[in-house]
């Protein structure tokens, strides 16, 4: 086992990570950094959002042999991580449950967020909830009609929901918005990002909290499978649930950490959202990683059936262990993904979400290579619920 | 080093007993061919400095208005490239009027420091502002520019605490810009006894001239502001004026905005 111990105090890894905001946030940043710093070791901080987890969210989630999909690929044994089993679908709640305990520590009372295919606007939405907390989710409007479900559930939980008709009108535009509002509002106003970038200390926190789904393998699989798996595989778009079940497996060079990007329609054709495959590194929303971007450093609209992965971005810690090759990105398309999706949901009787659907396709492909005593480990990080609509209107039917 | 031109210019004033008006026009706003008409008829209304804004996709500072502005700039492709080339064009017939490029972190990188540096210096650019990168995470730009002769402007908001005007304090050149609301470009809550309190507080940390943006929109609080700052920064409302302009009318109608609001400042 090797000693990981990034990002540095400033935010980095390596050249990535960092500060890169607007002066009227680097108070608020300095504020948290310093809070945070506090509450990741403190023991009743850590007991609190332990017993949210197992109480609330229904913690741990199971791990389970896809034996159907398995004998399907016919190669390598497939395992799911199941975070689709968590309240409200997803991983995501593990990350807010986390940030909305820190903004009680801080006395902020309301919370804003960004969000792609809907799941942490709702996980936002939830916990805002439970916490009495005013919660204001801002999405784009292109991912308002792709995820429809998702905005109904937010509202029934009491979020506002404001649409975004800026850029691309998606995930990154979201973000964009919900910096404006946190500037604006930074005295009384939590921003609970939903992904492992942003200005530190956001990839580090977001990481840390969905390092529970990453902790949980590592005792779960020696009893279940007698060791630890050969790959984990998660898909990425800001790469939340990858960095928390990779996180804790980093020192543990013998198992692969294989991220899946969306290839969109293919990574030659332009319209994709494959970040680490195809991407270069600048700086973007707080942080400097690798970007979709044209030659003049201008963002560059991305495609993918999945509107979680629909983003031009990647987590700081993802640009770190690709350049060091501690973990591979690969990528795979719309069609691939959405063959893994129903082949999932007639094999094993699980509905997946079309994010984690990635990471499953590219499990079969990379199984039917490997011989059948290996294991990989796919953290399916969420539910396909949301999804109905696009699979639907992808196969021709409206409801 | 010979004295910059920021420098110079608020040398200038200082002796007339008078205060420096700034505005801000995104380039290649409402295209690539108006932009340097628009600089030249800025200084004749009475600009001393002006602030080109480098259109990008993603700004986020920025309020809707310059947020469409550059939304047009990249609709006809304007680069940072092509914002040196239009400074390039403007010092042709101008060699006195500072100029400012400001916008985001991720153009420059692209382009790469040592190039972009030396595209600035043959341009005759004087200044560089870019609002996502923070002393800390900027020394390598910095020091570059610093070493071209090219003066390092950095915001100060309501926010700063005292110990950061001493960090931004070591790292600054030319003027500081104090952002005088919390929030983004061109909204309209600028709260005056808040901005004369600050000022002062920056000058005990702060040793440059003291510009002021943010919320600014006609000539009462422009002179309200003149007579606490040292420079009063106009961008939103500039833009605005833009935009509801027809064609033809642009370069006229920002004259007399501009005119106007030297006027109420020098009064």
């Amino acid at each position: 086992m090797q000693m990981y111990d990034l990002p540095d105090r400033k935010g980095h890894f390596g050249p990535y990570g960092g500060v890169f905001v607007a002066e009227t946030l680097i108070h608020a940043l300095d504020e948290l950094r310093d809070q945070y710093e506090k509450l990741r070791t403190d023991p009743a901080f850590l007991a609190e959002f332990a017993h949210e987890l197992k109480h609330y969210v229904g913690r741990p989630s199971p791990v389970y042999h896809a034996r159907r999909l398995s004998e399907k690929s016919g190669g390598a044994q497939i395992w799911f991580k199941r975070e689709d089993l968590n309240h409200t679908g997803a991983h995501k709640i593990n990350n807010t449950i986390g940030q909305a305990l820190v903004a009680r520590h801080m006395g902020k009372r309301r919370i804003i967020a960004e969000t792609g295919a809907g799941q942490h606007g709702v996980a936002s939405a939830t916990i805002a909830a439970r916490y009495g907390m005013e919660c204001v989710v801002y999405m784009g409007s292109e991912d308002i009609q792709r995820q429809s479900p998702n905005v109904y559930r937010m509202k029934l939980l009491g979020a506002t929901v404001v649409p975004v008709e800026s850029g691309s009108k998606t995930l990154k535009d979201a973000l964009n918005e919900a910096m404006r509002d946190w500037v604006t509002n930074v005295e009384n106003t939590f921003y609970i990002i939903g992904t492992v970038a942003g200005p530190h200390p956001y990839p580090m926190m977001v990481r840390d909290f969905n390092s529970v789904v990453g902790k949980e393998l590592l005792t779960q699989l020696p009893e279940v499978i007698g060791r630890q798996p050969d790959a984990i595989l998660a898909c990425v778009g800001g790469g939340s649930n990858a960095m928390g079940a990779f996180y804790p497996y980093i020192p543990h060079r013998d198992v692969r950490l294989i991220g899946v990007e969306a290839a969109g329609l293919g990574l030659d054709s332009g319209k994709h959202a494959a970040t680490l495959c195809a991407g270069r590194p600048g700086v973007l929303h707080g942080n400097r990683t690798y970007l979709m971007q044209d030659e003049n450093g201008q963002i560059t609209e991305t495609h993918s059936i999945s509107a979680g992965l629909d983003y031009p971005g990647v987590g700081p810690e993802h640009a770190w262990l690709k350049d060091t090759g501690r973990a591979e990105y690969v990528a795979v398309t719309d069609d691939e993904a959405l063959e893994a999706f129903h082949l999932t949901c007639r094999l094993e009787g699980i509905i997946p979400a079309l994010e984690s659907s990635h990471a499953v396709a590219y499990a079969m492909k990379l199984a039917a290579t490997l011989p059948p005593e290996q294991v990989l480990l796919v953290n399916l990080s969420g539910r396909g619920d949301k999804d109905m609509n696009t699979v639907a209107r992808h196969s021709g039917i409206t409801f | 080093m010979a004295t910059s031109r920021i420098a110079g210019v608020f040398a200038a004033l200082r002796a007339n007993g008078r205060k420096a008006l700034i505005p801000f026009v995104t380039a290649g706003d409402p295209d690539k061919a108006t932009t340097v008409p628009i600089l030249h008829c800025l200084v004749a209304a009475g600009a001393d400095i002006l602030e080109l804004g480098v259109p990008f996709s993603d700004p986020m500072a920025d309020g809707p208005t310059i947020q469409r502005s550059s939304e047009r700039a990249l609709k006809h492709g304007t680069s940072l490239r092509d914002c040196l080339a239009l400074v390039s064009e403007f010092r042709r017939t101008d060699n006195a009027t500072p100029v400012v490029l400001m916008g985001y972190a991720n153009p420059i990188e692209s382009m790469g420091y040592a190039a972009f540096a030396a595209g600035a210096v043959s341009a005759g650019v004087d200044g560089v502002l870019v609002v996502d990168y923070p002393p800390e995470e900027s020394a390598g730009l910095h020091s570059v520019l610093a070493a071209s002769g090219i003066d390092c402007i950095f915001l100060l908001s309501p926010t700063s605490v005292e110990q950061r005007m001493d960090d931004i304090a070591r790292f600054a050149s030319g003027y500081v810009y104090y952002v005088s609301l919390k929030g983004v470009t061109g909204a309209a809550n600028l709260d005056l006894d808040e901005v004369a309190a600050k000022i002062p507080q920056i000058r005990k940390h702060v040793d440059l001239p003291i510009g002021v943006g943010f919320g600014i929109r006609d000539g009462e609080t422009a002179r309200a502001i003149a007579r606490i700052a040292d420079a009063v920064v106009i961008g939103s409302r500039l833009v605005q004026e833009i935009e509801n302009s027809a064609p033809g009318e642009v370069v006229g109608n920002l004259g007399r905005l501009v005119g106007g609001i030297r006027r109420a400042m020098d009064s």
